[in-house]
């Protein structure tokens, strides 16, 4: 099957500084790509340009054979694009059950009067974004917390939520930046195996992590990034052997203990 | 069964309307009722930008000027009924905000309330100062709305105190349920959501710009109906209405009280509004009492009064 989303050429300098630079690949559906690398490597810049947070310098990004470099966030959900954060963005003073219900704004809003004046055609739409959410929330197994206050919920939890709110948008390709950071053993299990489903469902995901055993375990490609720059790429076993890749990683770490 | 928060701040607001007049000491209390109401609705908008939007206006009662003085201008004018001009008043209130907000939303950060600052200010100027459409600062004479002396026709009297009472009670107790509508609603959703985080906002679809415009322009309208009904029925204004103090008396009122919630805002707007009229010290020194709520609401009860007190009365019975 022919890519869903495709990075072409993209790069991005802050004050003379190369972020990220001519980084190119491509995911298709069903399929789980993820990009790794050292600290400062530059993966969630890249993310951030994908998802339209910041403009690239160079490159382009393609969804669906349509140009989307550069494109305001709300319109790239429009088109399919889904993602989650590194720093979680919950919406905390509001309910659980409403985080995920906002995820459904795109196909539960319509005419502000209706809504002013709480007519069928607005409470019906609330009802509908209402039941799909209580269905996801218990997909990411949150359904007896729905009516929580989200801010009080445990980090993991969180974690699921934000899934299940980017999931709610019934992306072609979700973004998912370190989705199991902060989380025990048993919840990075629990994130691994929602992966895995929603990658079956024909999502294609795009993964940011540094959980190795989770990135080993659960993706088809993998691309390895080190000071801005692709270095290698491949699957799972081919990247694990690679020089470059293991050279990256040590020297990262020597680096560190040379800072120490 | 359960109540919702929605019917259950309803029918307290209807409760209190309703019976409230049992325990008026005089006739004057019918006046200070309706003031109450009158800003109430004004607050009521606020809670709409500012609690559930987290956006802030500092010339709101630039609105409500061109409210008042659309049913002051429009009926002598353009031979306009003074209802139909509170209509008029709004709408046009609503197409300045639109025009005001439009290129400010797009920015972060403070600039809306620098913005409407700036508005604020130049309404008041031009009504102070068009002496030959407005009667300058020593204000100008409302057309009677009518509708009492209908009601009269109708077989139901009332005294001019009961009748506002009663009127700006009831149009107080729809602005309400329109607020509280639209906070369970998708577009609702939408603005507490990009008050918690724009950033997520976006991710999910919502266009922030576009959503914060309209609850500026919805927040506009209700300051302008609040300003036409304090005109209609003092049947005076004068600019101080647009003033800028009007615009930190409605922020202080919803802060005070609880700019997340319609019933906290109302409280806030009820307390601010009776306590000059019952303490004639209180006037002399409002602007000082107005700084110093705010100060201390801002420090020990961020939330605002009633919710504060509601959160503590819950954490009790747990």
């Amino acid at each position: 099957m022919s890519a869903l989303l495709s990075i072409e050429g993209l790069g991005i300098g802050f004050g003379g500084i190369r972020a990220v630079n001519d980084v190119s690949f491509s995911v298709r559906p069903g399929e789980i790509l993820s990009v790794i690398g050292p600290n400062g490597a530059g993966k969630t810049t890249l993310f951030n340009m994908i998802s339209g947070v910041y403009r690239p310098d160079t490159g382009r990004v393609v969804l669906d054979g349509e140009d989307v470099t550069a494109i305001e966030p709300h319109l790239l959900a429009r088109r399919g694009l889904s993602r989650t954060f590194q720093n979680l963005q919950i919406f905390q003073s509001m309910t659980v059950l409403d985080n995920a219900v906002a995820g459904y704004h795109l196909r539960e809003s319509g005419s502000v009067l209706a809504d002013l004046f709480s007519l069928p055609a607005s409470r019906r739409r609330a009802r509908e974004a209402r039941e799909g959410a209580r269905a996801l929330l218990a997909r990411v197994g949150l359904d007896r917390a729905a009516e929580r206050e989200a801010g009080n919920l445990s980090y993991g939890a969180l974690k699921r939520l934000e899934i299940a709110r980017a999931l709610a948008l019934n992306p072609k390709v979700l973004l998912l930046d370190e989705p199991a950071a902060g989380c025990n053993a048993v919840e990075t299990e629990e994130i691994d195996q929602l992966i895995a489903e929603v990658a079956r469902s024909g999502v294609a995901i795009l993964l940011v992590e540094h959980d190795m055993k989770m990135v080993m375990r659960i993706s088809n490609h993998i691309v390895v990034l080190d000071h801005g720059e692709k270095i290698a790429e491949g699957d799972p076993a081919t990247v694990s052997q690679n020089p470059a890749v293991i050279a990256a990683y040590l020297g990262s770490e020597e680096a560190a203990h040379a800072d120490g | 069964m359960k109540i919702s928060a929605k019917s259950a701040t309803l029918l307290v607001l209807v409760v209190l309307v309703a019976l409230s007049p049992l325990l008026f000491p005089s006739n004057f209390y019918y006046r200070v009722g309706a003031l109450i109401f009158v800003n109430a609705i004004a607050v009521t908008g606020i809670v709409i930008l500012t609690g559930y939007a987290g956006q802030v206006s500092l010339g709101h009662a630039g609105f409500a000027g061109i409210g008042a003085y659309a049913c002051a201008l429009a009926p002598v004018h353009w031979g306009i009924h003074p209802g139909l001009a509170l209509f008029l008043g709004a709408g046009i209130s609503g197409v300045l905000a639109y025009l005001v907000g439009r290129p400010i939303l797009r920015l972060h950060g403070y600039y809306l309330g620098v913005a409407t600052l700036g508005f604020g200010i130049l309404v008041a100027m031009i009504l102070t100062n068009e002496r030959g459409l407005t009667r300058g600062p020593d204000g100008i004479d409302v057309p009677d709305l009518g509708l009492r002396a209908l009601l009269g026709e109708l077989g139901l009297s009332l005294s001019n105190g009961q009748f506002w009472y009663f009127f700006t009670g009831l149009c107080m107790i729809l602005g309400a349920w329109i607020a509280l509508n639209l906070h369970d609603s998708p577009t609702g959703r939408a603005l507490r959501a990009l008050h918690g985080s724009e950033v997520a906002a976006r991710t999910v679809g919502i266009d922030v710009a576009q959503l914060k415009l309209r609850a500026f322009v919805i927040s506009a309208v209700y300051a302008s109906i609040s300003g036409s009904l304090l005109a209609l029925q003092n049947r005076f204004v004068t600019p101080d209405v647009a003033g800028f103090m009007h615009s930190i008396e409605m922020v202080t009122m919803a802060v005070l009280g609880g700019v997340g919630s319609v019933l906290g805002a109302i409280f806030g707007a009820a307390i601010l509004t009776l306590l000059p009229q019952v303490l004639t010290v209180f006037a002399e020194y409002e602007h000082m009492v107005l700084g110093l709520v705010m100060i201390l609401v801002m420090i020990f009860l961020r939330e605002g009064l009633l919710p504060s007190i509601l959160k503590k009365l819950r954490g009790k019975d747990e």
